[in-house]
């Protein structure tokens, strides 16, 4: 029991390690840039997150469940070109619940493959990843997907529309964020997840449906990125094929940084809400320092590794030890 | 004993963590060629006593002696460096390499260059072998051996230093008989070169068979060393746990109701073939056998995680087809299952949402789960079971192993089920919480349960069971009732030896 109240106090400090850290860059943005907390740019990059925070929503239920999700950004990708060309085709009313419908069939599809057949969701994802972009470009023919009448059509609204001054993709991501958080915290399939993460074979002693609960996480983080995916189109009423490139990891980083554990069993909505923010602000706050955009990148993979590391420091109460 | 000089004292220890006082002055002392057992309940401060030996920890207070010098261990290999060797109930070893890289690991001899002197590394570890006397080699690869060979590996490892005191603790946990035999042989040749050997253990057969005297704690605090030849298990168990184990033949029968669970002609494969047999409400059956003799398999058949390959199951009289654990518990049947943190709980996981994980779906509030529901449920069995814990929203981790368990039957409880199936019910638990184990399912017999337990301890079946269906090798040998049933019998019943009756 002794060993376990220092292991908590490592524990607190090596979560509160990530805060500090977001408080000192915070910091130091501010310093750099006064206009970093101005309520414009507050708003702005909740606008700009909003995109990446709906994925992430729905990765969150596929990490707790203990599973990874690294298909999620061909797939955005996948759903924005097809619902562009949707649009034209056979109208914004059809085209929107069909593209539903085609993004959750893939999500089904890894369901399938990691729920029901057991296999590795990492190498499944991540073969995904490649597969849908293929199925992507083999959609498109390569070509850039745009709407013909960019003028005349409601479509814009989710992406560039406003209800109270506030920006629709911002309404969006704090809806869903406000339902999903409900489902996983409060219903029983909600409790089935963290069960299914935290101890397959438990969950499965207890009567739980391991694979259908897994599926459905899936399912779940599909239909996230249909809407995604959504915003996406209705922002830009155009795009190319490889606009979700590289998001699967952003939203990966979200997700971990919230402090969701990869090991499956651990993290919740509000958390990852947070994360998503921690991310935005820190991105925002480079290209305000004057950095190129593309230091993100790097950025973000240093964010998952840090992230990574304090979610392990924080199990075994420090943040070096020699063995596990 | 009197005369020598004790190897290792260790002189009024004290460890506190914050809010807890881990080891309130231990003090006890190790004589050379003495095997003195330690022991206590699970939490009792035993293993914080060795790491604090070992290095890991450094007492708030106190001192060790080696010999007469005060020594402090600054770290793990200062304790190596200095005699002192572990044998670790887990073991440590690197499954590819060889015996001999395992051995000298991190010490190889060397060439020039850095090159592993190989011809040096062989011969002294089969100088050492030799000493052990064991069946393999150096050159043998680790992960071929056996889980005791595993062991002896260790030992040999313990050997390669001037060792003066050696810790085993948990040494049995996975070794059978015939491996045991070779341990105790180990240990008394070690004991005959002077070296101080500290035994830790539950089972107490080994401690009164191999022991020399016996330190004992309780809650941190030491409660006083016997010589082994002048005490009992009554009297070790009554310093450990404050209060005497009750072991006795359970006597006291009750009404039997109907047979809830009946068993016929039932196969799986190669695992266990043509086993009969019923469960009636009000009664606990036992089921002994060796590993592997088919029970756990039984079991996990009627909890609809294996297909039967032929044969019926009934219950109430009806025949029913079992393919899944919701299907099994929506008929009636639980399963307390024989690893509990593997297959019993989510540990990570809150008590009361471990409890009610079953019927999960069943609590619900609107569209909601029903918290204030599960909250009642939890609180119910908390009160019934004596469940120990500050209060639901403990993780379920943070237990000791006799409350996680008390979790695991308190979550299958509140199901009602008609069959309660126990497997293992105290493995790894400490004896007072078994005994409380054994009194809990004596009373949900009673209360009409039809309760299926099986047991690797011998006195766990005779002490709980109305009836026993001993096991060898996938077929039901012979069903005793309480009243034909010894150990001589039993024992002939589990190892395939035909005796002329059948029951």
């Amino acid at each position: 029991m002794a060993t376990l109240t220092k292991k908590q106090i490592g524990g607190v400090l090596a979560r509160q390690g990530i805060l500090i850290a977001f408080a000192v860059f915070i910091l130091v943005f501010t310093i750099a840039n006064p206009k970093f907390l101005s309520v414009d740019n507050l708003f702005s990059v909740v606008r700009s997150s909003a995109i990446l925070g709906v994925m992430a929503l729905g990765v969150t239920f596929v990490v707790i469940s203990g599973n990874l999700d690294l298909s999620v950004g061909s797939m955005m990708s996948f759903s924005t070109i097809v619902v562009l060309d949707l649009h034209d085709q056979i109208g914004p009313f059809l085209a929107i619940p069909a593209m539903f419908a085609m993004t959750m069939c893939l999500g089904a599809f890894i369901g399938f493959l990691v729920g029901y057949l057991r296999l590795n969701s990492l190498i499944v994802t991540l073969g995904m990843l490649s597969a849908i972009h293929g199925l992507t470009l083999t959609y498109s023919g390569g070509q850039n997907m745009d709407i013909a009448d960019k003028e005349g059509t409601w479509f814009s609204v989710f992406g560039q529309g406003a209800a109270l001054g506030i920006p629709v993709p911002i309404l969006i991501f704090a809806g869903l964020a406000a339902l999903l958080g409900i489902v996983l915290a409060k219903t029983a399939f909600g409790r089935k997840v963290y069960a299914v993460g935290g101890n397959g074979t438990a969950a499965t002693f207890s009567g739980i449906k391991r694979a259908r609960t897994v599926f459905t996480c899936y399912v779940i983080s599909a239909a996230c990125v249909a809407t995604a995916g959504l915003i996406q189109a209705s922002r830009s009423l155009g795009s190319q094929n490889t606009v979700g490139q590289g998001l699967e990891l952003e939203v990966l980083a979200a997700v971990i940084l919230g402090g969701a554990s990869l090991l499956g069993g651990s993290g919740t909505i509000f958390k990852t809400v947070i994360g998503v923010l921690i991310l935005g602000f820190i991105q925002n706050g480079l290209l305000l320092m004057g950095l190129q955009f593309y230091v993100q990148f790097v950025v973000t993979w240093v964010i998952i590794i840090l992230a990574v590391w304090l979610d392990i420091a924080a199990k075994r109460g420090k943040l070096w030890s020699p063995i596990a | 004993m009197t005369d020598a000089k004790p190897v290792l004292h260790l002189d009024d220890i004290v460890k506190t963590f914050p809010g807890v006082r881990a080891l309130a002055g231990v003090s006890f002392s190790v004589m050379p060629g003495e095997v003195h057992a330690l022991m206590g309940e699970n939490g009792a401060g035993k293993s914080t006593l060795m790491k604090v030996l070992g290095g890991i920890y450094q007492p708030d207070g106190g001192a060790i002696y080696m010999g007469t010098d005060k020594v402090v261990m600054a770290g793990p290999l200062e304790a190596k460096a200095k005699g002192i060797v572990f044998i670790h109930q887990e073991l440590s070893l690197a499954e590819e390499l060889s015996v001999a890289e395992n051995i000298y690991l991190g010490e190889l001899p060397r060439k020039r260059f850095g090159r592993v002197d190989w011809a040096t590394l062989t011969e002294r570890t089969d100088a050492i072998l030799k000493k052990l006397n064991v069946g393999f080699d150096a050159k043998t690869r680790v992960g071929e051996l056996s889980i005791a060979n595993q062991q002896m590996v260790e030992i040999a490892r313990a050997l390669t230093v001037d060792a003066k005191a050696v810790i085993f603790d948990e040494p049995t946990a996975s070794l059978t008989d015939a491996e045991k035999t070779v341990l105790f042989d180990v240990i008394s040749d070690l004991k005959s070169e002077g070296v101080g050997i500290i035994y830790i253990s539950h089972r107490m057969e080994e401690i009164f068979k191999i022991t020399d005297r016996v330190s004992i704690l309780r809650d941190g605090q030491y409660q006083g060393t016997v010589a082994t030849a002048d005490t009992d298990e009554e009297a070790v168990t009554q310093m450990m746990i404050g209060r005497t184990l009750d072991l006795s033949r359970n006597a006291s029968h009750h009404e039997l109701g109907d047979v809830a669970l009946e068993v016929r002609g039932l196969s799986c494969g190669k695992l266990y073939t043509d086993v009969s047999f019923e469960v009636r409400r009000g009664e606990v059956v036992g089921f002994y056998g060796l590993v592997g003799a088919g029970r756990t398999e039984i079991a996990e058949t009627l909890f609809g995680l294996r297909d039967p390959s032929g044969g019926q199951i009934l219950l109430d009289g009806q025949e029913v087809r079992i393919h899944s654990p919701a299907d099994a518990i929506a008929r009636g049947i639980s399963l307390v299952p024989e690893d509990r943190k593997g297959q019993g709980l989510v540990l990570g996981m809150n008590c009361r949402d471990n409890m009610t994980l079953p019927q999960v779906d069943d609590l619900k509030a609107g569209p909601f789960v029903a918290e204030g529901a599960e909250v009642a449920i939890f609180d119910q069995y908390r009160d019934r079971l004596d469940i120990r814990t500050p209060g639901w929203k403990q993780q379920v981790g943070n237990l000791s192993g006799g409350n996680q368990q008390k979790i695991v039957i308190g979550k299958w409880l509140s199901m009602h089920p008609n069959v309660l199936i126990v497997d293992e019910p105290t493995r790894g638990i400490d004896v007072g919480s078994k005994s409380e184990i054994h009194k809990l399912l004596r009373e949900l017999a009673a209360q009409g349960y039809a309760v299926m337990v099986i047991s690797s301890e011998m006195p766990e079946v005779l002490h709980i069971s109305d009836r026993i269906v001993a096991m060898y090798s996938g077929q039901i040998t012979r069903t005793f009732t309480s009243d034909e049933v010894t150990e001589d019998n039993l024992i002939q019943a589990i190892s395939g030896i035909k005796s002329g009756q059948a029951a």
